[in-house]
Parts: C-alpha cells; structure tokens; sequence
C-alpha cells in the first residue's frame, strides 16, 4: 500500500500529517462510526428475528463514509450514495428515527415502504438521492446533479458513492466520462471493499487498482486506506476543494474491507476465507480512529464508551418506535406515480380498496429475500 | 401562423420554450452547431449558447442518467436520442431511475425530463434505423408516452411534455418528419397530454392510430368515403400514457367495429392493450371483431420496409373486412 494515503495505521499511531480538524468534528465522525456499528447490530438482531426483513451490514466500512461525509457543505452539496454509506447519514444527522421508519416500511416511512429495507431517502439536511438497488446508476446522476450546480454557478459540489463492483457498470464509464469532458464538481468515492456479493476484485478487474481508472477519463485517481477516516476525509476535502475552484473531478479509491455479508440473507462463510477477516478485524476502523483520539486526548475511554451506550439505546428506542407504526394506507400503492393521480390508476385504486375492505382474510404475505 | 412541417414544428417548439424557460436544456449527440442529424435542433446552440444546447459524449445511458440529475436538481433537460433503435442502453435509466424516483422517494425527488427520440420506418433504414418501441416504454408506470402526428401537435405536445412535472417519452415519427406542412401557431401553446384527436368524423368504424400510420389511415377513410360512402371515424391516440380511455370506449361504443393501427410488432404491441380495453369494458356494443393491423413479429427489414409497414392498402382491407362481418 505504499501510494495509498494513510494517516493513522492501524494501532491508531499517527503516521502521517494529520489534517487540521476541530475536535467536535473528529468526535462527530467517531459518534456516526459507533452509530453505523450500533445500526448494523440491532438490524441483524432484528433481521434474525423475523421483526424486519432484510439489512445491509456496514461492519468495516464505516471509516470511509464518515470521513467522506465530513468533508461536505450540508448547505450547498449533494449525495448520491449506494447502500452501504450509512455513516454518511448518521454524520450529517438525518433522522435515525426516519431510518428505521424505512426499515419497517411504516406509515412515516420518507419511502412510503415502497422500498426495501436501507433504500434510503432523504431531503434534509441535505440531500441523500433516494437509492437504487441496480448499481451504478447513481454515478450519472451525481453528474447531472453537478452540471446544473455549474451552470446555475452555485459553489455545490455532489458526492457520489458506489462499491468496487459497480466500477463494472456502464453507469460508472458514463458518469465518469461525462464528468471529465463538462469539468463537473464531482468526487466519486469507490469504496472498494473487495467483495461484489461473492465476488472478489481479482475477478471484478484486471486493472492494477480502481483509483487508475479515472486516468482513461483525464480524472485524477487517488488511493486512500478506507479504514483510516482521517485519510479519507483528507482525500475527499482535497477532492472538494478542486470541484468548488472549478478544477473538476476527483476519483477516489477507499481500500477497505466488508466485514460482514452483502446483506444479512448472505453467509459469507462460503466464500471469504477466515484468515482473512481475522487479518482484516486488526485494521478495524473503529478501534483505530478510538485509539487515536484517545491517545491524542481528543476523547476520554468513559466518554468513548457513554457514546456507545447512547448509540445502542437510540437505536433501541428508535426501532421500537417504528415497529409500532401502522403501515402506509392501500391508497399509497397509487400515489407518487405521477404528480397526479391519472383516471386509469384512480380507477385501480378504487377497485383496489373495495375488494380489500370486502374480504374477511388478511392477504398471504409471506416471502423471504434471497439476496 | 406559417406553414412548417413536423421537424421544423418541434425545432420551433424548443425554441418557444427555452426563451421562456432558463431551465430548459437541449443535449444529445450532434444536436450542438450540427443541428442534430435530423435537424431537430437546428440553431439552439446558436441563439442559446452551448450551456443550453449542447453535444454529449456518445453514450445513450450517460445522456438520460446525467439528464435525470440535471432534472432532479432545478433543471428541465429534453434529451435527444439520435434513433429510438439506440436508446436500449438507456432503458434502466429510464425504467428503473427517471420512471421510478417519484414513487420511491415519496415524491422528495422528481424528474421533469424529456426524451425526444425518432421512431418508425420509412427511411429505409433497416432494423436499426426504424424500430417502434412504444409498447416497453407504456408498459412502464410512472412514465408518459406521447406520439405527435402532425406539425401542430408535435410543437403543443413537446411544449406539454416539457412542463409536464413527470419524465416524458416524446416519440416522432421520423417518416412524417418532412412528409407535409401545416400551420403552426407562433408562440407557447400547449395541446393537453391524454386527449386523444379525432382526425375524420364516422359512424360505422373506428380505427386507432398514432404517429406516422395517422395519414395511412386517413388516406384508407377517404377511399372508403369514396369507394361506399363509409364513414370511418380515425382517431390520434396522441398520448399512450395516460391513455385517454373513456374517449377511446366513447369512440368504440359510437362505431361498434373497431380496427387498431401501429407499426410496431403486433404481438404485445399497443393494440393488444386497447383491443382488451374495449372488449373488457365495451363488448356489448361490438359488431364485429376488433382487427389489428400492425408490423410483423420479426425484426424490421430494409429492402422489404414496404412490406412490412402497414399501408392504406392492409388498412383499407381491414376496415372492410370488418365493415362486411
């Protein structure tokens, strides 16, 4: 890794020029890492009892997205994430009790539980595109949300995140090309975790790494250890910095490492070597970035560990308070295709809500999720 | 008012409307100083400079995806896909992102765009210059399909389509790009998305259409006019989606023999779906079976275009068979 940025090794000893960050930064970062962690913990708890159907596993990765997020305006920028970012949502203080509102798909879902589990949607505070489950998409979009930043010349810079695998996807070739020829204020942030569902990099490119792609597209390619947030953050606000001048594109690399499964349907044991995560689980992101703060006395070991329980209890609070919520009404499976209700779907609905209020049986709804 | 034709009609359209409109967009390949191949976009990049019309990188998933982003963030971008047989690598985009954000999002993101893309045979073009893709595109909630088939609906349509809060597929067809003129009103006007047209008055028949197979069938009612007095009541179906339904079994109820008309591939195709329209809703008021007349189920041929097209000649032939049930 002797090109890849690092600025905490994974002992937490400092190895290189920390950037100049306030301490409640540093401590934000911290709590949405812990918070991802706690997120992650209750939701397979949760999966593994039936009460939700499906989650995706953030363990390892929480590094990346929160030293990715740190670096954003709120005020002025844009994320178009994938689903495996929930530390960018934890930092930038989007509603946990609205995350979980989507995990149960309830009546105060932002989703209107039309989407599974971890699709996210938010407006506010800032703006987390709604997400996909076809990957790559999200990565023209983020251009397209740029350009029009640039020509209305508002100083806005768009965030678009997306894991190794989708660096396969013709959304990825397209979002970076057109990024490169209009001059876009654009980071792309690969989170190159190393697993495609059960598919290792080796077999997912022959390129020697992901940051050179960007070179084929006049993007400048950096490489950052993904377990380091302060090498993330680093990258990222330099990134920044060039899209706000006007300088353009930045691609980025964050060599990291998925800890879990894809999702909590997956069983990783099948196919990821333990060695393997034994040697991974010694570069915790998390344990790292505490040692470090710990030893530069950012943070004290009983302040570190209040926060955790405070996590784990406002996750705990959180869900119960959604399991608790009705569904969305029938009506909102006609909503939200069109501004308007076109005759065709009103028509549908009607039919929809009288047979439903008709029938004395609840309708089957079994299924489980394969993926 | 000037008499222009289709092409020219929908040029004038966007020219409307980016003066009125800071937020309209222009892109696609060559639609910058070329004017697009067609010339649909002849001169935007002249008066309204590259920042408002510009060429793209050659990439049909890159133009609509970047256009959902450019929509989604204040922008109304018309996007140009230079043959609709190109717009394949498109269609997640368009499918699963433009058709989609609404609903997933519970309305937080919309996508205002339009997707501007020639259709139909005529040109001889062979398969990858003449398809009619319709039926994927209707088959798509959250999206609106729109046919224009006449110089002045294709500009009242686009400008429609254009504010429209919903992702539009703006199909044109490319054989009635130059085929005649008609006066077109200066200036803004819309023509209602969802209103069907009808284009000759009749009592005994009614034939559906869309697009380029609107004069087809025109020409078939004025011979039977002719040749025994029939009167066959042709209607532009303009919109796909929303379907104007209630004027379509308003129209097959009035005639009680109904012949549906498309270019495209009959099996799935568009008529398949107003043909169970009517004979869910409206069998009762049928006095014969509803006849499609359509393209074959093969891929679009060149030497043979002719052939495989619906002409006056197949429509004739179907309204009298139907006529004589």
């Amino acid at each position: 890794m002797s090109d890849t940025l690092q600025i905490i090794d994974p002992q937490g000893r400092k190895v290189g020029r920390v950037p100049r960050i306030k301490r409640e930064v540093l401590k934000r970062m911290y709590r949405a890492m812990v918070q991802t962690r706690a997120f992650d913990e209750r939701c397979m708890k949760l999966q593994r009892t039936g009460s939700i159907a499906f989650s995706i596993p953030n363990k390892g990765v929480e590094a990346t997205s929160a030293g990715a997020a740190a670096a954003l305006d709120p005020a002025s920028d844009w994320i178009t994430p994938h689903y495996r970012d929930f530390a960018m949502l934890f930092y930038h203080g989007i509603s946990i009790a609205g995350m979980f509102d989507n995990m149960y798909g309830n009546r105060d879902d932002n989703a209107v539980g039309r989407q599974m589990p971890v699709h996210f949607s938010f407006r506010e505070p800032m703006p987390m595109l709604s997400i996909s489950s076809p990957l790559g998409t999200q990565i023209p979009h983020a251009v397209g949300v740029a350009m029009a930043m640039k020509k209305r010349q508002e100083q806005g810079v768009v965030l678009t995140s997306f894991g190794d695998g989708s660096t396969s996807t013709g959304g990825f070739h397209a979002g970076m090309n057109f990024a490169g020829v209009y001059g876009a204020p654009v980071v792309f942030l690969c989170q190159n975790n190393q697993w495609a569902i059960s598919c290792p990099s080796e077999k997912q490119t022959a390129s020697a790494s992901y940051a050179v792609k960007g070179e084929a597209y006049g993007v400048p390619g950096v490489r950052v250890d993904g377990n380091d947030v302060l090498a993330v953050y680093r990258a990222v606000s330099e990134a920044v910095k060039r899209a706000r001048a006007g300088e353009g594109p930045t691609l980025i690399e964050a060599l990291t490492f998925r800890m879990g499964g894809h999702s909590t349907s997956d069983d990783p044991t099948r196919y990821v070597e333990d060695s393997l995560v034994q040697e991974w689980e010694k570069r915790d992101p998390l344990t790292r970035f505490r040692a470090f703060l710990i030893e530069e006395g950012h943070l004290k070991e009983d302040e570190a560990e209040r926060i955790e329980q405070e996590a784990a209890a406002e996750m705990n609070k959180a869900a119960k308070q959604a399991a608790a919520k009705p569904r969305p009404g029938l009506e909102t499976i006609f909503t939200d295709v069109y501004a308007d209700v076109p005759p065709h779907l009103a028509t549908q609905k009607e039919a929809c809500i009288a047979h439903h209020s008709a029938r004395d049986e609840d309708v089957n709804e079994e299924g489980e999720f394969p993926l | 008012m000037s008499e222009i034709t289709l092409v020219q009609a929908v040029n004038d359209g966007l020219r409307t409307i980016m003066r009125e409109d800071d937020s309209v967009l222009v892109m696609g390949e060559d639609v910058g100083p070329k004017g697009g191949v067609f010339l649909a976009t002849e001169g935007l990049t002249e008066e309204f400079g590259e920042e408002r019309c510009f060429d793209t990188p050659l990439s049909e998933d890159g133009i609509v995806g970047v256009g959902v982003g450019l929509a989604m963030n204040g922008m109304k971008p018309v996007c140009e896909i230079q043959f609709q047989d190109f717009i394949y690598p498109a269609f997640d985009q368009i499918v699963s992102e433009a058709a989609k954000m609404r609903y997933r999002s519970g309305g937080q993101y919309t996508v205002p765009m339009v997707i501007r893309t020639p259709y139909g045979g005529g040109i001889r073009g062979g398969l990858y210059h003449s398809q009619s893709a319709e039926a994927y595109f209707a088959h798509t909630p959250g999206l609106k399909v729109v046919v224009p088939s006449t110089p002045h609906d294709a500009k009242g349509l686009l400008i429609a389509s254009i504010n429209d809060p919903d992702p539009v597929m703006f199909l044109e067809p490319k054989a009635s790009y130059r085929a005649f003129r008609q006066e077109v009103p200066e200036g803004m006007y819309e023509v209602d998305l969802s209103t069907v047209r009808e284009v000759t008055p009749g009592e005994d028949c009614v034939v559906f259409c869309y697009g380029a197979m609107v004069p087809v069938c025109e020409r078939a009612a004025g011979r039977l006019k002719e040749s025994r007095g029939a009167g066959v009541r042709v209607v532009d179906l303009r919109t796909l989606l929303p379907l104007d339904e209630d004027a379509v079994l308003a129209a097959a109820r009035d005639c009680g023999r109904v012949v549906v008309v498309h270019e495209a591939p009959r099996f799935c195709g568009y008529g398949g779906e107003i043909s169970a329209l009517i004979a869910e809703n409206a069998v009762e008021s049928l006095e014969a079976p509803i006849k499609r007349v359509t393209g074959f189920d093969t891929p679009f041929p060149n030497t043979l275009e002719n052939y495989y097209m619906p002409d006056t000649r197949r429509v004739l032939d179907a309204v009298e068979e139907v006529l004589d049930f």
